[in-house]
């Protein structure tokens, strides 16, 4: 066998993993391990070895539920075809692997740098030359966004060429906030130091991330978190769904103008990112999960405060949803636009929420579950048309299934912990894989373990790296008025991907 | 002289309306009536800064376009005593010291170079062509109507006789608070909250303005509200003495700053390639009342 198939979340010796030459490794990826639409790649990454590259290549099948991992050496000297001309979801993990290791492409189709300069190979690369698309035309009108955003939040240059109002083609350029994350992560040599890093990866998907690095610490020490710490992590990791997909139909309804839904969604959430703060101290569950423990374990008496949280949240919610659904001047805004259809979203390899809406099964709970969700059989939600209606439904649905998902859980609550064995060092010469279904979508994680055990390399990946490309496709041909609707329909993470 | 004052008066607290209306519509208490001239003053207090791109007419424009909302306000009357400005012919002077103010406010906008600004001051300028036609359907017909060309004798001769006039009197009325709500750029064409530079239309001209020129350019908006409020009473004070009319004139402004605050309230606005259909239709129904006046003065005989 030319590859290595391994489950979410085990750990395997980094030496059993296949590593073949270029060629034969490039035609094991396109021709046998990307077959069909159950096939997606999470991760694609280069460790330096010796004067080589070594790049992983991690391919999930989800009807298998296995991730195919396989290997090879590239020589930063020599060209090389790439894979994104053949399947284009690879195009950002090429263009992050010649940024860092600076691999020649001979058929990347557009090879342009992804962050911000100092982790490039070739120091020229400024954001100053930055290779915008140009179109030459008297008709047309360039518009640039930002990197400053008018609301103040996370910078990234948004370049739009318009025909008037109409968007022919929008250029996303991140990167600002690039803040050397991989490498902290193996420069700080504590687990707290470590933990606190990957609450920080994306500031509103604490969970989501913390929760995998969790995950991938627990399976290079070769512990087993008890059934206890999984109902916990399950729990936080829906609750902070909840949270989160609230705050984002009150921020679809502030940008179609609906007073209303705005202020009524905006308070409503106040309340459920609270129940953090009551669990933990912290209203976005920063300091909740700990690899191997945790400080703050859920007890009887919050999950009676839970439920009473969602008593008054409930019959509130579903009233405004219903009504933001069915009142015309709002669907006349989302219906129909910013459009990802579902071939779109299997070429570029779109994940999470915004593939579902499209139509395109993609649910680590369902397809590759770890720790609690292995117990339930949970099915995703899908949607059909991928329009920025699509989007704002899977939400209220989510929402909906989540808060169900959690009474159910809260009913069944397992017996506290007794003493928890401390962790061991991680096992040297290790691979982990880790995905999580975060509210964005699929978070995965990988590290690798050098011959003492020290981690030689850790990789992470949000599901904004994909969706990206998937917000400038979908706003092709809308106007440019939309754009704003579009853009918090996805509401995708410039820091998760900037890292 | 009267209503110069008074909607001057009125215009001071007029945002303050419907601010307040918006925010107790959305479950919330909302800042006090007094909060946007607040704002307004302290920007008056703050030097403007300008940007090295612009002109002479950047610095001017802000003037000019609060002046030519000042003189249109001028020529309106309340009830049986004339506006400081009154002559045959005053609505056209009317429409057109407005259209001044707004294309130095257009020009000002392009002035600056900026790729928004172009966008804003296209939109802006789409659309008050558009609506100008309503406009001016809406007054030809009162004029048919009546015999008179100036506001003071339109409204004194338009009295509420027959159920015909009635009706001419909601569609009027109905189009006027249309026309302010696209002159002035709010729901459903535009919405002021929103503050994304691709979405809006006014906001988004005004995005290089600072301190003064800022201060009169909102309050400019403020006073285009009065305005068009006290058009709305107008149609219905007539001829009712001054004891009468100056309650009755605060009390529809104050109802219709209610009605633009529910206005904004319970609905999303248009995409923008509807505002463009949605103003013509207000040209269809200014139409409808031109027929209306047709058909009372017997021309379908």
């Amino acid at each position: 066998m030319n590859y290595l198939s391994i489950k979410n979340n085990q750990r395997v010796a980094l030496e059993s993993i296949p590593t073949l030459a270029y060629e034969v490794f490039y035609h094991e990826v396109v021709t046998h391990l990307m077959t069909g639409e159950d096939a997606h790649c999470v991760n694609y990454f280069g460790i330096p070895s010796g004067k080589e590259v070594k790049l992983i290549c991690c391919i999930a099948n989800d009807a298998l539920g296995t991730i195919q991992v396989v290997a090879t050496l590239a020589d930063p000297e020599k060209m090389i075809p790439s894979l994104s001309s053949k399947i284009m979801a690879f195009h950002a993990f090429e263009r992050e692997i010649h940024e860092n290791f600076g691999i020649q492409y001979v058929d990347h189709p557009w090879l342009k740098p992804i962050r911000y300069p100092f982790d490039r190979a070739t120091k020229q690369c400024q954001i100053s030359n930055y290779p915008f698309y140009k179109i030459e035309s008297e008709e047309l009108h360039e518009v640039g966004v930002g990197p400053i955003h008018a609301g103040v939040i996370e910078p990234g240059h948004f370049r739009f060429i318009c025909n008037g109002e109409q968007i022919l083609h929008l250029e996303i350029q991140l990167g600002y906030q690039h803040r050397g994350l991989e490498h902290l992560f193996v420069e700080k040599k504590g687990l707290l130091q470590r933990a606190t890093l990957a609450e920080n990866i994306a500031g509103d998907t604490v969970v989501g991330h913390t929760s995998t690095f969790a995950n991938v610490w627990e399976s290079l020490c070769g512990f087993t978190a008890s059934e206890k710490l999984q109902f916990d992590r399950a729990l936080a990791l829906e609750h902070e769904r909840i949270a989160i997909h609230t705050g984002d139909l009150s921020a679809i309804c502030t940008d179609v103008a609906y007073q209303l839904g705005s202020s009524v969604f905006g308070r409503l959430r106040t309340p459920v990112i609270n129940y953090f703060q009551q669990w933990c101290g912290n209203r976005l569950a920063k300091s909740l999960i700990r690899p191997g423990k945790t400080n703050f374990p859920s007890t009887p008496q919050l999950a009676e405060k839970w439920f009473e949280v969602f008593h008054a949240y409930e019959p509130h919610f579903t009233e405004m949803a219903l009504q933001m659904f069915d009142l015309p001047s709002v669907l006349s805004r989302i219906e129909k636009t910013g459009v990802v259809s579902r071939e779109t979203a299997l070429d570029i390899g779109a994940v999470g929420m915004a593939a579902r809406a499209s139509g395109l099964k993609r649910d680590v709970r369902s397809s590759h579950p770890t720790g609690y969700y292995e117990k339930t059989s949970y099915q995703p939600i899908m949607g059909q048309v991928g329009d920025v209606h699509a989007r704002s439904k899977i939400r209220f649905d989510e929402i909906n299934t989540s808060i169900a998902f959690i009474k159910n859980m809260l009913n069944q609550m397992p017996q506290p912990d007794g003493e928890i064995k401390p962790l061991d060092s991680p096992a040297p010469g290790s691979f982990v894989l880790s995905m999580t279904e975060g509210w964005r979508g699929e978070i995965c994680h990988c590290a690798i373990t050098g011959s003492k055990g020290e981690l030689l390399l850790y990789k992470i990946k949000d599901p904004s790296f994909h969706n990206w490309l998937a917000l400038a496709l979908a706003v092709r041909n809308n106007e440019i008025s939309d754009f704003p609707i579009c853009n918090k329909s996805f509401n995708l993470s410039y820091c998760g991907h900037d890292l | 002289m009267v209503s110069f004052v008074l909607i001057v008066l009125i215009s001071l607290v007029f945002s303050g309306i419907v601010i307040r209306t918006k925010s107790i519509a959305s479950g919330r208490k909302g800042p006090g009536i007094w909060q946007p001239m607040k704002d307004i003053f302290k920007l008056f207090k703050k030097g403007a800064v300008y940007s090295e791109t612009t002109s002479i007419i950047f610095q001017i424009a802000p003037s000019i376009y609060f002046a030519s909302v000042l003189m249109a306000i001028m020529v309106i009357p309340l009830g049986n005593s004339k506006g400081l400005i009154s002559f045959a012919g005053d609505f056209v002077f009317f429409a057109y010291v407005l259209a001044v103010g707004k294309f130095f406010n257009i020009i000002s906008a392009l002035d600056t170079g900026s790729s928004f600004e172009g966008m804003g001051a296209s939109r802006e300028a789409l659309f008050s062509m558009l609506a100008e036609p309503a406009f001016f359907i809406l007054m030809g017909s009162l004029g048919l109507l009546t015999g008179y060309t100036s506001f003071h004798e339109i409204f004194m001769a338009f009295h509420f006789g027959s159920y015909v006039s009635y009706a001419l009197g909601v569609i009027a009325t109905f189009i006027l608070i249309m026309i302010c709500m696209i002159e002035n750029s709010r729901m459903p064409v535009d919405d002021p909250k929103t503050h994304l530079e691709l979405t809006m239309i006014h906001e988004v001209m005004i995005l290089d303005n600072s301190g003064f020129d800022l201060g009169l350019i909102m309050h400019a908006i403020n006073l285009k509200f009065a305005m068009y409020g006290a058009l709305i009473a107008n149609m219905f004070l007539g001829d009712a003495p001054m004891y009468l009319t100056i309650p009755l004139f605060l009390s529809i402004q104050v109802l219709f700053a209610v009605v633009v605050g529910i206005l904004e309230s319970f609905s999303a606005r248009f995409r923008m390639n509807h505002n463009a259909q949605f103003i013509l239709v207000l040209s269809s129904l200014s139409l409808l009342m031109f027929f209306g006046v047709l058909m009372v003065l017997g021309k379908f005989n």
